[in-house]
């Protein structure tokens, strides 16, 4: 569970700090990795007979899976329009 | 046990008396021992692989009608280990603005995700690696570490050819990993179980080929489109993007890259053998001749399909031409895989429905299905080609609007 | 130390050193490409804990589609092959100093629990993890409301990522 811990401060620690819009994406990631871990050690430890932990990780791959795609095709399209994806360049909505 | 009945255990109980015996501890002696066993399947890999090398320069003259390296030794059977010495005494190059972790950590990873297939693959009923009860889908995680390795190479080649092909051949691959699964899914489905050693001992009574003889077909083409070999390889079309992903790779690398395809080729000849033809069993005989029990004549029966599977993909590959891109993921996304998927559908469906019967009428029921599918599918591409094809008529035709004469 | 300690250590420390370098590196391929081992090694991670088809499905789903898809992504919006300036803004210690006392905390709350350390009790024998996952994913009182509503989220990826992607064209 620390390892689980320190891979989620790891992925926050990216998502805060890098400025290139995939390395964020990157680093939700590793943080929906350490999730993962997560559930899958208390799915083992606690009770493996009931399927919950199981379950709950594969909807987690399957979320991940999802808004990773649609994450990378919305950086792509951004990329078309505007020819950067550093986040701090991206900021026509800001005041 | 005896050696003839489990040579496997029967070596390692063996080994592991011989260590023991020294003082070692039984776990670190266990260590050792699937370290040892690990070397000696790469090893018989390996070695695999160099015949191969020779069958397919023989295969491929052959088919050429010419007769293939006979110079060096009895055949031509020294002819790989002059081509290892030569690719081994070949200047390692490293392009100047490539990534050379990238670069040389490329080749090393297409390799071991082939030599990692063969830790599933089941020789014998008592030869094989591990017997994991999910191998089926082992089989297309290897094959997306594959996808991976590709990337590497053509990204950190510096050269704008080698990405391009390797973006091909990647799109390529992914795209037929689609149909892969899902007819890897029918033996799946027929032996109620994921590993590979049950789906072979279920095929006992009748080889899952007669069951579903669609699902094999499909299975195999797209096998092939996996391995990047022709007709699906837009990767080394030589005319036109010379050798894609693996154009900057000289010496020992590429002979990596080249022997990690061969052996590609060879385990998914030993996997469609497994899946679909009955592995290393030949139906009921077993029980009329005992010797065919024993673990090295299985494991011989066994290599003997693998490499009929491996001829016939030779055969395709030196009888076809290419395909463009475009037809290539057309034909899969548009043909492939909702054919796959309805083959799949009547398979589970009639295999649940039929489950109680005897073995003769759920073969024959199945192989009815699947010819009445065939026979649709082929309805249906004839109804397309001939609208197609008025279509065509109508705006070449000499009345048309569309078409001008020379003088008005 | 047993061997699975052995190995939980040794893909742990693999996990987060690919993870640190995943976030520090300065060439964004590169820091796929660690994210593609930390994924490994959370897969070997998930072997040793007996969930042998999340480790598969994990290598099946995350390296084989999610890290090819962010390796085309950076190859795909880059003017030139190289990477210029920084890639870390500038009050990166801000970011890394939460991380820090996060961890901190929540480590903190971990090892005060009881049992926070004991060995995993055997898997019942007899009982087919892999059938009883399958089982549970399609059974109605079992969890196959969130495997259909999952297949729909999914299908609702699909054709959104295709409709930014593409554009309009008509």
């Amino acid at each position: 569970m620390i390892l689980a811990a320190a891979l989620f401060c790891i992925g926050l620690f990216g998502v805060l700090s890098r400025k290139n819009a995939i390395a964020i994406l990157l680093g939700i990631e590793l943080m929906l990795n350490a999730v993962n871990i997560n559930l899958v050690a208390f799915w083992r430890y606690l009770d493996p007979s009931r399927m919950a932990g199981q379950v709950f990780a594969i909807i987690v791959f399957a979320t991940a899976a999802a808004e990773v795609a649609v994450g990378l095709a919305l950086i792509i399209s951004v990329y078309r329009r505007r020819s950067t994806i550093l986040a701090d360049e991206i900021d026509l909505m800001k005041w | 046990m005896n050696f003839w009945n489990d040579p496997i255990n029967f070596i390692a109980d063996w080994l592991r008396g011989l260590l023991t015996s020294r003082g070692m501890t039984t776990g670190l002696s266990t260590v050792i021992l699937f370290f040892i066993g690990i070397v000696v399947l790469i090893i018989f890999a390996m070695m695999l692989d160099i015949f191969l090398v020779w069958v397919e320069r023989k295969v491929v003259a052959r088919f050429q009608d010419r007769l293939g390296p006979n110079r060096i030794g009895p055949f031509g059977l020294i002819q790989p280990f002059a081509d290892i010495i030569k690719l081994v005494i070949k200047e390692d190059i490293t392009p100047a603005g490539a990534d050379k972790l990238v670069y040389n950590m490329a080749p090393v990873l297409a390799m071991a995700s082939v030599i990692l297939l063969w830790a599933i693959l089941p020789l014998a009923s008592k030869i094989y690696g591990v017997d994991l009860n999910v191998a089926v889908l082992y089989l297309v995680a290897a094959g997306a570490l594959g996808t991976l390795s590709i990337i590497m190479a053509g990204w950190s080649s510096n050269n704008k050819y080698a990405l391009l092909g390797a973006f091909r051949m990647v799109a390529n691959m992914i795209s037929y990993e689609v149909p892969m699964v899902v007819t890897l899914l029918i033996p799946t489905i027929l032996a109620n179980t994921m590993s590979v050693k049950g789906i072979t001992d279920a095929q006992h009574s009748v080889w899952f080929v007669i069951l579903s003889p669609l699902g094999m077909m499909i299975f195999l083409i797209s096998a092939i489109a996996e391995l990047g070999r022709a007709p699906f390889d837009l990767n080394e079309a030589e005319s036109e993007i010379v050798a894609g992903f693996h154009i900057e790779y000289t010496g020992m690398k590429f002979g990596l890259f080249y022997a990690g395809e061969l052996l590609h080729a060879f385990t998914f000849g030993g996997f469609v053998a497994m899946l679909y033809f009955g592995g290393y069993g030949v139906f009921g005989l077993e029980k009329f001749l005992p010797f065919l029990q024993a673990p090295l004549v299985s494991a011989l029966i066994f290599l003997a399909k693998a490499m009929v599977g491996y001829w016939v993909i030779m055969w395709v590959k030196y009888s076809m031409p290419r395909i463009r891109i475009d037809h290539l993921l057309a034909f899969n996304w548009k043909f492939l895989t909702p054919l796959s998927l309805v083959v799949l559908c009547v398979t589970a469906i009639a295999s649940k429905l039929l489950s109680g019967s005897p073995t003769w009428l759920v073969a024959m029921v199945m192989f009815l299905a699947n010819v009445v599918i065939a026979w649709l599918t082929i309805e249906i591409l004839r109804g397309v080609g001939r609208r197609q094809r008025k279509v065509e008529e109508h705006l070449t035709s000499p009345s048309s609007p569309l078409v001008r004469h020379g003088s008005e | 130390m047993t061997p699975d300690q052995i190995i939980f250590l040794i893909s742990a420390v693999l996990i987060l050193v690919s993870a640190l370098m995943v976030v520090i590196t300065h060439n964004l391929v590169h820091a796929a490409l660690w994210l593609v081992a930390a994924l490994f090694g959370v897969a070997v991670l998930f072997a040793i804990l007996n969930a042998s088809f999340l480790a598969v499905v994990q290598v099946v789903v995350y390296i084989g589609a999610i890290a090819v898809l962010f390796v085309f992504a950076v190859m795909l919006t880059r003017k030139e092959l190289r990477d210029r300036g920084t890639q870390t803004r500038a009050n990166w210690w801000i970011p890394a100093l939460l991380g820090v006392l996060i961890l901190a905390g929540l480590a903190y709350l971990i090892l005060g629990q009881p049992d926070v350390s004991r060995t995993a009790p055997a898997i019942p024998a007899g009982v087919d993890t892999l059938r009883a996952l399958g089982t549970a994913l399609v059974s109605p009182d079992g969890y196959a409301l969130p495997f259909e509503a999952a297949s729909v989220l999914l299908l609702a990826a699909l054709v959104g990522a295709v409709y930014v992607a593409v554009g309009r064209r008509s």
